[in-house]
């Protein structure tokens, strides 16, 4: 494996971690929507809605990571991808906003009858229709009908045609899958037993259906990605397709025998396998006559980026694990233990600030205005430390009694 | 550092393709910023303007900051979620309009992008605990989680302005003869720019001076409409003071940014000041409008643009007429948002200076209905600014997309459509909009609740 090999396996886990985490969010969506807008899906919609407030932002970053690798580390596939495939992604970015808004609107302020209406339908439908538009580009680049060049793939059938329609349809059901199947888990978790059993139910349904679609999907890949299908039935390519195949009935077991902690780890591995089936059978190619190691970006961007990114990791990952653990051992839920405590009131003795936030300001604005260099530099720096100090001096405390 | 102006020849990864919606692309990408970059100025500088007034809950005990400070992480929250996407727009538009200048320079600045995305997950994994876990955590504890989404705040800024810099003022690679990139130095590129420094002061300062005033407005509107007791006294002099401070200070920045722009982009200097031929000693026009060379109807200070550019008389700046015709920015744009942007902000500026001295003196505010009404005009007139702002430094590097190197021409993409994807991003920010606004005032109508007893985090669910 060469150094250009490794953001495409970084891009590949990026994908996964995407469909694990925010796929759950837009299949949330989904039982959502198909909760219906009237009073008896309402425990349902409440439900779906709360658990994914705290997260669905961070989860959604991992689209923006996938998009920053490919395009620094690949860029002429990046350019020629985004082009060819500029519907599907367009609409993926459009479903992403009108889901992100609804979102906010709801969070902003409790539904009342007219309003849920409307917002619920768009949250609901935008949800289904981002991951089908992401689901269908990706048929489109593993079909084989993204050309190297700015837009020189056909702009509808890149991403209406057999293999990116049944991808689509799989992305939306194990995105609802997914979904089912960690709300069952946090009902449990919240004791909410009526609800954990509606989604047991929904997990174990869209579960079949989505094993269902992947038999589709290969008897689909075999009339119409003959290459890729070749490969998946294959050496690694299958053994990642029984290793998915495996954890997704691993999974319809647990979740049968309802144990949602460990059903969340199969599931993910599922997903991760046959992510990881897609970027072995298109192995060595990204795009059909262009090789990873061609498009691959010069050796210093590579080094730069790989650094960036071990060291975004390290500051990354103790984040998540904090905020998912907080998440996932109900800190946020309601009921939760809460801390009370009475601060005590401290006497903050008040300090002749006034002089030297105005020294800080004649000094520094005389340095910028005059200076080049390293004292302009300094001169900055002072006019930070005259915003900073006017901030201590002039809001205190005392100021407000 | 590269200049094409001195080697004019030009990269591109993917073969040019004539694109007869380029100016709607063009449209369609500031309207994009046009949305995100306000929402932007909320994630740099609300947190911690919120933190402020928590900490004075820490140091007091006293409810009623706590409170404040809760119901702004409510508006920080829905902003940043609003921002979550449209800033996931502009990534998507990035390769759905310029696929060619991704191609070519993707491995130039790409990088930086890959770290305002761990700069971006920080800030969304610590906005969400700091939000969701007041009484949850002590105090002390909940304070402390707010200090990434500041410090995210700033390296985000930090990277984003870096790529915006190096398309303004390009280096760490060269093209060879073949039009390839080569050599390409990712760190000098972005970090090593002189270009950078200014520019990320500039629009660090404008978030507080941004977010600032459009807080305060609501505040002094609400003050003129009567509500001035001891709360809405706190969530007006926090905003307003912040924003004043960084006010004056914004002046002499974008001095030091005019220097900048004089020795990187003297053909966009040009066209903000409107200046035809090359010129000893060049006049500054206040107002006006550029035509045939010159500018007409404009006040005149003699001497004027050559004391901006170079602090000094007689000095010699060059005009547009030193590059051809098509290497030119269309100038009025250029000029009108700049004239705009210096006129609003020279406005603010003296708006803080009477704010500062007062608040300092006695501790209240200006005793005056206009004072209060020049708050609320503060508010809209700093977004437009901000939005001038962009459109100088934007429109003024125009035609490139790299400066002197890649032609925005030779940047966009081949695909059709272009048209409907713009007027479907038309209204998909009009309804964006209308939400953010409706979002915001269900918030500013809740009633207050000082003292009772920690309510729930989210009151969204009612049957549970």
């Amino acid at each position: 494996m060469a150094l250009a090999d490794v953001p495409a396996i970084l891009i590949l886990g990026g994908i996964a971690a995407y469909i694990v985490f925010a796929g759950a969010d837009f299949g949330a969506g989904l039982w959502y929507l198909l909760a219906g807008p009237g009073p008896r899906g309402r425990p349902i919609r409440d439900f779906t809605y709360h658990a994914m407030a705290a997260v669905w932002e961070a989860n959604h970053v991992w689209l923006i990571f996938v998009l920053v690798v490919t395009w620094t580390a690949y860029p002429v596939a990046f350019g020629s991808i985004m082009s060819t495939l500029a519907v599907p992604l367009f609409i993926a970015a459009v479903g992403i906003i009108m889901r992100g808004t609804a979102y906010a609107l709801r969070s902003g302020a409790p539904p009342d009858r007219e309003t849920e209406g409307v917002t619920g339908f768009v949250f609901g439908a935008s949800s289904v229709l981002t991951p089908f538009a992401l689901g269908a580009a990706i048929g489109g680049i593993a079909s084989g009908r993204v050309p190297v060049g700015n837009a020189k793939g056909d702009l509808i059938t890149s991403w209406l045609n057999p293999t990116s329609i049944v991808i689509g349809a799989i992305a939306v059901a194990t995105s609802g899958y997914l979904a089912a199947v960690y709300l069952a888990g946090d009902a449990t978790r919240e004791r909410e037993l009526e609800l954990a059993r509606a989604f047991r139910v929904r997990a174990l349904a869209m579960g079949v259906v989505s094993g269902a679609l992947a038999v589709v999907g290969l008897i689909v890949l075999r009339s119409d990605a003959r290459a890729l299908f070749d490969k998946l039935t294959s050496g690694a390519g299958l053994v990642a397709v029984l290793v998915s195949a495996l954890a997704g009935v691993v999974t319809l077991a647990l979740v049968w025998a309802a144990r949602y902690e460990p059903a969340r780890g199969s599931a993910a591995l599922a997903v991760a396998a046959i992510i990881a089936g897609w970027g072995l059978a298109q192995r060595p190619d990204i795009l059909p006559g262009l090789t990873v190691h061609e498009a691959a970006a010069g050796h210093s961007t590579l080094v730069a980026l790989l650094i960036s990114i071990a060291a975004g990791l390290v500051i990354l990952v103790p984040s998540l694990v904090l905020l998912f653990g907080m998440v996932l051992r109900g800190r946020f839920d309601e009921g939760a233990s809460t801390v009370a405590e009475q601060p005590a009131p401290r006497g903050t003795p008040s300090r002749p600030l006034a002089g030297l936030a105005i020294a800080l300001l004649l000094v520094g604005a005389a340095l910028t205005f005059l200076a080049e260099g390293v004292l302009l530099a300094i001169g900055v720096v002072l006019l930070g430390g005259f915003v900073v100090t006017g901030v201590v001096e002039l809001l205190r405390p005392e100021a407000f009694d | 550092m590269l200049h094409a102006l001195a080697a004019p020849v030009w990269a591109a990864a993917l073969s040019p393709v004539e694109q007869q919606h380029l100016l709607q692309a063009r449209q369609m990408q500031a309207l994009s910023f046009a949305v995100h970059i306000p929402l932007v100025c909320f994630g740099i500088a609300f947190p911690s303007m919120v933190m402020l007034v928590e900490s004075f809950y820490v140091r007091t005990g006293d409810e009623l900051y706590r409170t404040l400070a809760k119901r702004w992480s409510k508006v920080m929250m829905a902003l940043f979620a609003v921002g979550v996407v449209t800033g996931t727009i502009l990534s998507f538009e990035m390769g759905l309009l310029w696929p060619n200048f991704m191609a070519t320079f993707g491995g130039v600045f790409g990088l930086a992008f890959g770290l305002e995305g761990f700069s971006f997950f920080l800030e969304a994994i610590f906005i969400a605990i700091y939000v969701y876990s007041w009484d949850r955590v002590s105090s002390r504890v909940h304070l402390l989680c707010g200090v990434p989404v500041v410090l995210a705040g700033f390296t985000g800024s930090l990277f984003v302005i870096s790529v915006n810099a190096w398309m303004n003022h390009p280096g760490g690679f060269r093209i060879d003869r073949a039009g390839e990139v080569t050599h390409v130095e990712p760190w000098k590129a972005l970090f090593g720019n002189p270009h950078l420094w200014p520019e990320l002061t500039h629009m660090y300062l404008a978030g507080f001076i941004v977010a600032g005033f459009v807080v305060a407005s609501a505040y002094a509107w609400g003050w003129l409409k009567g509500r001035r007791g001891r709360y809405e006294r706190i969530a007006l002099a926090v905003p307003l003071t912040i924003a004043a401070l960084a006010s004056p200070v914004q002046l002499l920045v974008g001095d030091w940014i005019a220097r900048r722009i004089t020795e990187d982009q003297p053909t966009k200097l040009a066209a903000m000041e409107g200046l035809g031929p090359t010129t000893r000693g060049p006049a500054i026009h206040i107002l006006g409008w550029y035509e045939n060379g010159e500018v007409k109807y404009g006040i005149r200070i003699p001497e004027g643009l050559s004391l901006l550019a170079r602090h000094r008389l007689n000095a010699t700046i060059r005009g547009l007429q030193a590059v051809a015709s098509r290497d030119r920015p269309p100038v009025n744009v250029v000029r009108v948002a700049f004239q705009t942007m210096v006129g609003i902000g020279t406005l603010l500026a003296l708006l803080s200076v009477l704010h500062l001295v007062t608040w300092f003196r006695r501790r209240r505010f200006v005793e005056s209905r206009l004072f209060f009404w020049g708050v609320v005009a503060a508010g809209p007139m700093s977004l437009v600014a901000l939005i001038a702002g962009w459109v100088t430094t934007e429109v003024g590097r125009q035609p490139w997309v790299v400066y002197g190197v890649m032609r925005t021409a030779a940047a966009v993409t081949g695909a059709g459509g272009i048209p409907v994807g713009y007027a479907t991003l038309v209204v998909v920010y009009i309804a964006l909009a209308f939400a953010v606004a409706w979002i915001l005032l269900r918030l500013a109508r809740r009633p207050l609740d000082v003292a009772a007893a920690p309510p729930p985090i989210l009151e969204s669910h009612g049957t549970r």
